[in-house]
């Protein structure tokens, strides 16, 4: 009789055991979407503010046409991206663009004295710093969860949690961006 | 990976249990000198206990307003001043924090900031107009990154609790050599059953407990203090992932001689650089500081190189200290973050951003911004003033 309480027991603390591990793995997921919702948020802040960046500009940099052209593609392509693989590629491409229209900007000095455009490239300075930052904290959580469910004995319940795929931006290289035009 | 300093905080709790300890031994040490009974170290401890519970009950309700109301802080909107709102919400995304802390600005011309908030749900970040004025953006993200550092590691709740069992104890031992000098509990014990002989030896060690106690509490307190800003610092790199910045903002810092306006000892351990006194320069730190020294805390942070996570800067201080800050246990299994510059922001001059600052500190304060019709001067116009009693521009003179 006692064998039997003692083998009940053992099982209960089993089960109580699998259900910890199974809540740990629940709340490693709900994190990583968490985070990675942080990132959608900041991709769309970006994706809204390009707009009024390339009308803020288009008036000073008649010359760059073709960037500003490049940049309002890139960030169409980047808005219909769907996943974290294809939307790395497309952000980093964006963000790449963008980078070169301040570095363009310094040739402009009444750009620069813009109260307008001052606004806008620290709003656009902290979206970038953002997509970074919520990319590391995405990058975490998604290799903690990925931790999580691959060890053993968590393994053994495992199954219907997916693997989460890593945000990595490609940033091509500066050959690869598209030609902007200084013929005009 | 926060997770690391989380359990390194398991010490600091010991440290300030450490703390309690000595509050009732000092309780029970002046209860035996003021009945001079024994029973009477009962009683002591007790009322320590209480001491310590009343104060730390209004802490925990009003601390934060109680911190800000001294300091004078103002609160500020995102339209107030969009950097330092940026750059605090970049921080608080990197740390993962549940909720965006406030942002406060503080008329004063010295340079410095502080936290407060016992819980990361409702904490507040706060800098002086001082300190705007002479950083740029990298260096205002190091230095909120740290500040952030001492919301994540929940170090405010850490350190108020330290700080009132500190007060409760120079409060006690006060009153023990108040006691004393009216020559309180020292007759008693001769007309006592007895055992005066050893009742006498007690009363003495009492005594010299008493005098040390405090001195004692204060060296503790300093040192969890210095270790916590140590913590900070490695937190605020690591979430900025620019060490450079906040080893830049403190040499910054530490350049500045300008007295601090708030001279409360209260307020002191929360600002990232000891507040100075009037006349006073910065000087090495010793066991009675409650800031590690400057120069310290910026050779470890540039001495960290690419990664800019705690393990590289538990390194980097044990190459420039020959000790750790961080336990081993804590270290194991920390994936390396690598270091990574900032976006440049717009660059500003010193002048604008004195500018920007403290008209962001007007507008938290209720000011009105006004631009005068007759000559184009804007008037900021305090709160007690608004709704039509300012007539005439103080200018020019054209009606309002």
């Amino acid at each position: 009789m006692t064998g039997v309480w003692i083998g009940v027991g053992a099982l209960v603390v089993l089960v109580l055991y699998f259900v910890g591990i199974f809540n740990g793995l629940i709340r490693r997921r709900n994190e990583t979407q968490n985070a990675w919702s942080q990132i959608d948020v900041q991709l769309k802040r970006r994706h809204d503010l390009i707009p009024n960046l390339v009308e803020a500009v288009k008036g000073y940099m008649t010359h760059e046409k073709g960037t500003l052209e490049a940049v309002v593609q890139a960030r169409d392509a980047a808005a219909n991206a769907k996943g974290p693989l294809q939307a790395g590629a497309a952000e980093g491409l964006l963000g790449a663009l963008l980078g070169r229209i301040f570095v363009l900007a310094e040739d402009y000095p009444d750009l620069k004295a813009n109260t307008n455009f001052l606004a806008l490239q620290e709003e656009l300075t902290s979206t970038e710093n953002r997509i970074t930052f919520a990319r590391q904290a995405y990058n975490d959580a998604a290799t903690r969860l990925n931790n999580a469910r691959e060890v053993f004995p968590a393994v053994l319940i495992s199954g219907g949690f997916t693997r989460a795929d890593l945000f990595e931006i490609e940033v091509p290289s500066e050959r690869e961006l598209p030609k902007a035009d200084f013929g005009g | 990976m926060w997770e690391q300093i989380e359990r390194n905080r398991r010490n600091s709790v010991l440290v300030v249990t450490g703390l309690g300890v000595l509050l009732v031994a000092i309780g029970m040490a002046v209860g035996m000198f003021f009945t001079g009974r024994q029973e009477g170290a009962l009683v002591g401890g007790v009322i320590a206990l209480g001491l310590w519970g009343v104060l730390w009950l209004t802490m925990r309700s009003r601390g934060d307003d109680i911190m800000l109301g001294m300091t004078g802080a103002r609160e500020i909107q995102k339209k107030d001043h969009p950097q330092l709102f940026n750059v605090v919400e970049e921080m608080t995304i990197a740390a993962s924090l549940p909720k965006m802390p406030r942002v406060f600005i503080v008329d004063d011309p010295a340079p410095n900031a502080f936290a407060v908030g016992r819980d990361p749900e409702k904490a507040s970040v706060a800098v002086t107009i001082g300190l705007l004025r002479i950083l740029d953006r990298d260096e205002l993200q190091g230095v909120v990154a740290h500040e952030i550092g001492h919301i994540k590691n929940r170090d405010v709740a850490l350190m108020t609790t330290a700080g009132i069992m500190l007060g409760a104890i120079v409060l006690l031992a006060e009153l023990g050599r108040r006691a004393l000098w009216w020559g309180g509990g020292a007759r008693a014990p001769r007309d006592d059953n007895g055992g005066g002989g050893a009742q006498a030896i007690m009363l003495i060690v009492a005594l010299v407990f008493m005098l040390l106690a405090p001195i004692f509490a204060q060296l503790i307190y300093f040192a969890l203090s210095r270790k916590r800003e140590y913590l900070a610092d490695a937190s605020g790199a690591m979430f900025s992932r620019w060490p450079e910045g906040l080893a830049s903002a403190l040499e910054k810092l530490g350049g500045k001689t300008v007295p601090q306006a708030d001279q409360s000892r209260v307020t002191a351990p929360m600002y990232i650089v000891r507040p100075l006194h009037k006349g006073e320069r910065r000087n090495l730190s010793s066991a009675f500081s409650t800031h590690p020294a400057l120069e310290k805390r910026i050779r470890i942070l540039r001495g960290m190189g690419k990664s800019v996570d705690i393990t590289a800067y538990d390194r980097s201080y044990a190459s420039t200290t020959g000790k750790h800050v961080v336990g081993k246990r804590s270290l194991s299994g920390v994936p390396p973050v690598e270091a990574m510059r900032p976006e440049e922001g717009p660059v500003q001059a010193p002048r604008a951003r004195l500018r920007e600052a403290s008209n962001a500190f007007l507008a938290g304060a209720g000011y009105e911004a006004h631009e005068c019709r007759g000559c184009g001067a804007v008037l900021k116009i305090p709160p007690e003033l608004q709704g039509g009693k300012l007539a005439a521009c103080p200018r020019c003179g054209a009606a309002i």
